[in-house]
């Protein structure tokens, strides 16, 4: 459990950093936090010849909340944004953090790390598709792109970030006063058997709309557009719609068949995790 | 009881019972300052000039012939220094013995590395020496070995499958030992004419007894002393160095093993580990100091393991419910090697001899097997056996008590041993515990508190919560006569202690166990400062030291207090004797007119006519021309303690309240409840510490933890992302009471507390769960429970709900 021999670089700004990486090529990777990375290397997983440390990039760690919009430095810390004031509209994003890893990891691990990694159950990853959110990369030679989160994800811990692009900073462009995030492990803090996320349009006890993300489920995290179009139809917020909702986004998915847990339960999990997170998204 | 409040002022000092007496109080544990100021030294936290860092080559097949070994590559890795085959140390294999006849028991040996033939994955081939532990690493992928790789056998039913692979080719059936120690004539006759037979069959989860500190070890030629000098965490110094010099072909006087502070140990350290051996070997090789600390994958993977036993068991009971007779089938799967000194006997032969536990079984059979498989092998684990036949009992009652439509308590209380002495029909002989009162207040307990209560109300509310029980004992405190009916070579019992007191009055007090958590320190020095009152700073415990500490047979199996505590305090008696006719003679009165008092010896009828202990060794050191003639100079005695017959039975109850959510299939733990016995406690909270601990470890059997393997014998469970040890939030606060039964033969009536939380939290978990599944008529056994099957089971149940 120690990593094979590796090239330590430390940058000094996110145009350097992505400028080397460039120049390396795929033998390199970005640190960041490290909770993932370092972890793969130690078991020696992941067997980077290169890495670029980004940690000293404070120009990276900011959360701007305001009424209509939240952005996030890919720097920042989930414990960050989990002590961060992010008002109504993004609380659900500061109420989340909690399900990631233990204290320890939140106080290390980074939001942009987080996305970058792309596990299939990373809340991170979760909550962006959710709330469509913008992903902001720089490449080498001063690129800028924003890439939709809904378009980010292609599978197992696979992005569509090319090699030498840097996440610097996650936009969320509609606030989502009535969303929420739940999950299932069999220990606190572990990576979840299924995790769901609702984000509704409500108004006087009436659902108008909404949107539905479901964790562990697949190679990636995934928006279930059948789970949507119940909450399209809309109706009264309450239990029949949920369970309508709920039983739409089960039938959509096949989850994987694993040690952990078999492919019906959790559809059942998915089910019963999608009623609460509509509960908690309509008491919010 | 009540407790001597704080000084003022900051003094750490008394806290002293009222009546004066340390044994007993809950005091400070002398060793917690360094502990939490960082001030403790563990194996990893010794630096040696020129020490080289080792990590072992390991065969990635489960089962298979090893065609080639070759290092070349390895010495070409920057920063190795050296890389060993088995071929190159010619180190003698390890030889567990067992006094069995050859239809009970096959001898097999374990090489210190791989030779020929590799057994587990994870087996060591080859070591490999560099300058810091990632090279060590980065040399280890560099060697290429290859295998000619033969079908693993990967559970008990392929071990015994006609025409299996034989793990061992002196044991071609896989059956390492086939015992039947009880078989009551008649038993058929008694099952055939009962009027409830129950039956259990389970299976119980492969476990790592996982210290937080893994195993490590330092060891280096000592030129001055031409000594090999091995610092290692084990439970048993003296046994690490009897295998040591005996692998090496070295006399044991050439070996030191010395013993820094330990982060746990659980049974996994007391056995001898083979990578001991080879660093010890390999230091010899190169003359520099190796050190090798396994890291959290090689521990979960190729360590030693324990646990894992399949139970096909029957019971007849009468239609009152009291127990007519027990009928049991256990197979252990003990993977690939023996472990010495404790044997591939430890599990089946542990539960043949303690399975009928706190019940009167008037009729018994019961057949122990333990079966080599290809995974790596086992060692005891805190319990050994007791937390799987205890469930396994337990489940029997509670199988019987719906049977006869009686209340599982009640079934209990007319089965339980209420009077001791009590010989069983395994031929041991129990004495008193408190078997009855325990569970007696432990109901008291959960009633007082409502559960019942809120039981109900929940299931008004479609909610699913159980009360379940567990009731058990302990043997603990084995003498050599109870280690002698298990037949290993090496037979342990006995303590030897030492003790010498200073020109200062202060004492230095040796101890051949060895406290990898227990606080020894504090403990032992309690009994000590009591034996001769003095304050606890003035007397130091000495362990963990093969040349210091005279033979002795290290912690496990809750022996340290009741063996070593006993041999520690018979020490500071014979001081006090001999402090005693010194003083005497010193004020120039008869023995019989003289007491200790005060760190001193005091004349009975003149209290004002006193020597202090530092006057008595001013002379016994300083002016020995004072002392009468025919005694020797200095101030030391020595004594040993060996148990008392079948050892002393600790014992519990503990109740348990879950909810089951029907959403997930979670158990969650709502609350705990604990009520031991062990004698006299030394210091409460030690007590305490020890049962919360061991509760954790049970929960962590009965509803996280399992070993796994893939079709290949690859372990899928080798780190903490699989291997889902429970954290702080899993393991729910646990309300401790005690009761009070004293031992007869220890010298202050204390038992062993060392196992007992973990033998009753799988059983008490289980039933709570089985209760709590009652309405499902879904009866789970085997352990450890996952979500999906509870979700499975309340699935069920809500189909059929009207």
């Amino acid at each position: 459990m120690k990593p094979p021999p590796f090239t330590y670089h430390r940058a000094r700004d996110v145009q350097g950093a992505a400028d080397l990486v460039a120049e390396l090529g795929e033998d390199a990777k970005f640190l960041a936090g490290g909770q993932s990375l370092i972890p793969m290397m130690n078991f020696r997983l992941a067997r980077p010849e290169h890495l670029i440390d980004i940690g000293r990039l404070r120009e990276l760690s900011f959360v701007d909340a305001r009424a209509d919009s939240l952005r996030v430095g890919s720097l920042s810390t989930h414990r960050a944004v989990e002590t961060a004031d992010l008002g109504a509209g993004f609380a659900v994003v500061r109420d989340t953090m909690r399900w990631i890893g233990h204290l320890p990891i939140r106080a290390r691990g980074t939001v942009g790390g987080s996305l970058a990694h792309a596990d299939a159950t990373a809340e991170w990853c979760l909550l962006a598709v959710l709330l469509d959110a913008d992903i902001v990369v720089a490449g080498s030679g001063g690129r800028r792109r924003t890439i939709a989160a809904r378009e980010a994800f292609l599978g197992f811990y696979t992005t569509v970030l090319e090699e030498d692009e840097l996440i610097v900073e996650v936009l969320f462009g509609r606030p989502a006063p009535h969303a929420a995030v739940t999950e299932f492990a069999e220990r606190k803090g572990d990576f979840a058997l299924v995790s769901a996320a609702v984000d509704l349009d409500l108004g006087a006890g009436t659902v108008s709309g909404g949107r539905v993300a479901l964790g562990g489920v697949g190679p990636a995290v995934t928006r279930v557009p059948e789970a949507e179009q119940v909450l399209q139809a809309g109706g009264r917020a309450g239990r029949e719609l949920f369970e309508e909702c709920a039983h739409a986004a089960a039938a959509a998915v096949e989850p994987p068949e694993d040690g952990d847990a078999g492919t019906e339960y959790r559809k059942a999990l998915v089910r019963n995790l999608v009623i609460h997170a509509c509960e908690e998204a309509v008491a919010r | 009881m009540t407790f001597g409040a704080a000084t003022e002022g900051g003094e750490r000092e008394p806290d002293l019972r009222v009546d004066g007496s340390w044994v007993g109080a809950p005091v400070t544990r002398k060793e917690d300052p360094r502990l939490l100021t960082g001030g403790a030294q563990f194996v990893d936290d010794i630096h040696l000039p020129r020490m080289l860092h080792a990590a072992f080559v390991r065969s990635t097949v489960a089962s298979g012939r090893i065609t080639s070994v070759d290092l070349s590559r390895v010495l070409e890795v920057p920063g190795v220094v050296a890389a060993f085959t088995a071929e190159d140390l010619h180190l003698g294999d390890i030889t567990p013995r067992l006094d069995r006849p050859a239809e009970e028991h096959t001898e097999t040996s374990m090489p210190i590395l791989a030779r020929e033939r590799v057994r587990f994955v994870g087996e060591p081939v080859a070591v490999v020496l560099a300058d810091d532990p990632y090279a060590a690493e980065d040399g280890i992928e560099a060697a290429e070995v290859t295998y000619d790789v033969t079908p693993p056998v990967l559970s008990e039913v392929q071990a015994l499958a006609a025409g299996a692979n034989a793990v061992h080719d002196e044991a071609p059936g896989n059956v390492l030992l086939d015992v039947s120690m009880f078989a009551t004539d008649g038993i058929d006759d008694v099952f055939a004419e009962a009027p409830c037979v129950v039956h259990v069959r389970a299976s119980t989860g492969r476990q790592n007894a996982l210290p937080l500190e893994t195993r490590g070890v330092v060891a280096g030629w000592d030129p001055r002393a031409q000594q090999l000098l091995v610092q290692t965490c084990t439970q048993v110094p003296h046994q690490v160095r009897t295998a040591l010099a005996g692998s090496l072909g070295m006399a044991e006087s050439a070996v030191r093993v010395l013993v820094p502070d330990m982060g746990g140990g659980f049974g996994i350290k007391c056995v001898v580990g083979r990578e001991e051996i080879a660093v010890a070997a390999a230091a010899t090789r190169v003359r520099r100091p190796v050190k090798w600390i396994e890291d959290r994958k090689d521990s979960l993977s190729a360590s030693f393991l324990a646990r894992e036993q399949r139970y096909d068991a029957r019971a007849a009971f009468d239609e009152t419910g009291r127990i007519l007779g027990l009928d049991v089938d256990v197979l252990c799967d003990m993977g690939a090697y023996s472990c010495y000194p404790f044997t591939v006997g430890i599990e089946p032969l542990m539960a043949s001899s303690e399975m009928p536990g706190v019940y009167r079984v008037p009729a018994y059979r019961v057949r122990g097997r333990a079966i080599a498989t290809n995974k790596a092998p086992t060692a005891p684990y805190r319990g050994v056996s007791r937390p799987q036949h205890v469930m396994v009992m337990e489940r029997l009652v509670e199988r019987a008590a719906r049977e006869l439509g009686l209340d599982p308590l009640e079934v209990r209380r007319r089965n339980l041993i209420t009077v001791f002495p009590y010989t069983g029909v395994n031929n041991v002989t129990y004495d008193p515990g408190s078997y009855l009162e325990s569970l007696n207040l432990c109901e008291r307990v959960i009633t007082d508190e409502g559960w019942y209560e809120t039981k109900r109300t929940a299931a008004e509310q479609g909610r699913f919560l159980g009360i379940g029980y567990a009731c058990f004992n302990e043997r603990t405190g084995y003498g050599s006569d109870a280690f002698a009916k298990r037949k290993m070579q090496a037979v342990p019992g006995f303590d030897i202690s030492e003790i010498r007191m200073d020109t200062a009055g202060s004492v230095v007090v040796t101890t051949g166990t060895m406290s990898h958590g227990q606080s020894h320190e504090t403990t032992m020095a309690q009994i000590v400062a009591d034996k001769l009152g003095l304050p606890l700073d003035k007397v130091r415990i000495q362990q963990g030291d093969t040349d210091r500490v005279t033979y002795g047979w290290g912690s496990f199996a809750s022996r340290s207090i009741t063996i070593g505590g006993t041999a520690v305090a018979l020490a500071a008696g014979n001081l006090g004797g001999k402090l005693v006719e010194l003083g005497a003679h010193l004020l120039e009165t008869q023995r019989d007119n003289v007491e200790l008092a005060d760190e001193g010896v005091r004349q009975r009828d003149d209290p004002s006519r006193a020597l202090s202990y530092q006057d008595i060794a001013d002379v016994a050191y300083l002016k020995s021309h004072l002392l009468p003639k025919d005694t020797e100079p200095g101030l030391q005695a020595s004594a040993s303690f060996d148990g008392v017959g079948d050892g002393t039975f600790s014992n519990a109850s503990h109740g348990v309240v879950v909810e089951l959510h029907r959403d997930t299939g979670r158990v969650e733990i709502l609350r705990y409840v604990c009520v031991e016995d062990c004698g006299v406690a030394i210091n409460p909270q030690v007590v305490d510490g020890q049962a919360r601990g061991g509760i954790a470890q049970g929960i962590a059997g009965a509803l996280f933890e399992k070993v796994t393997y893939d079709d290949n014998g690859e372990p899928s469970a080798a780190s903490f992302l699989d291997y889902k040890v429970p954290t702080a939030c899993e393991i729910p606060d646990v309300s401790m009471h005690h009761l009070e039964t004293p031992c007869l033969f220890t010298d202050n009536g204390a038992k062993g507390a060392g196992e007992g939380g973990t033998i009753g939290a799988p059983a008490a978990v289980l039933n709570a769960v089985n209760d709590a599944l009652r309405p499902t008529g879904v009866e789970l056994n085997d352990t450890p429970i996952t979500p999906q099957q509870v979700f499975d089971a309340l699935t069920g149940a809500l189909e059929v709900a009207p």
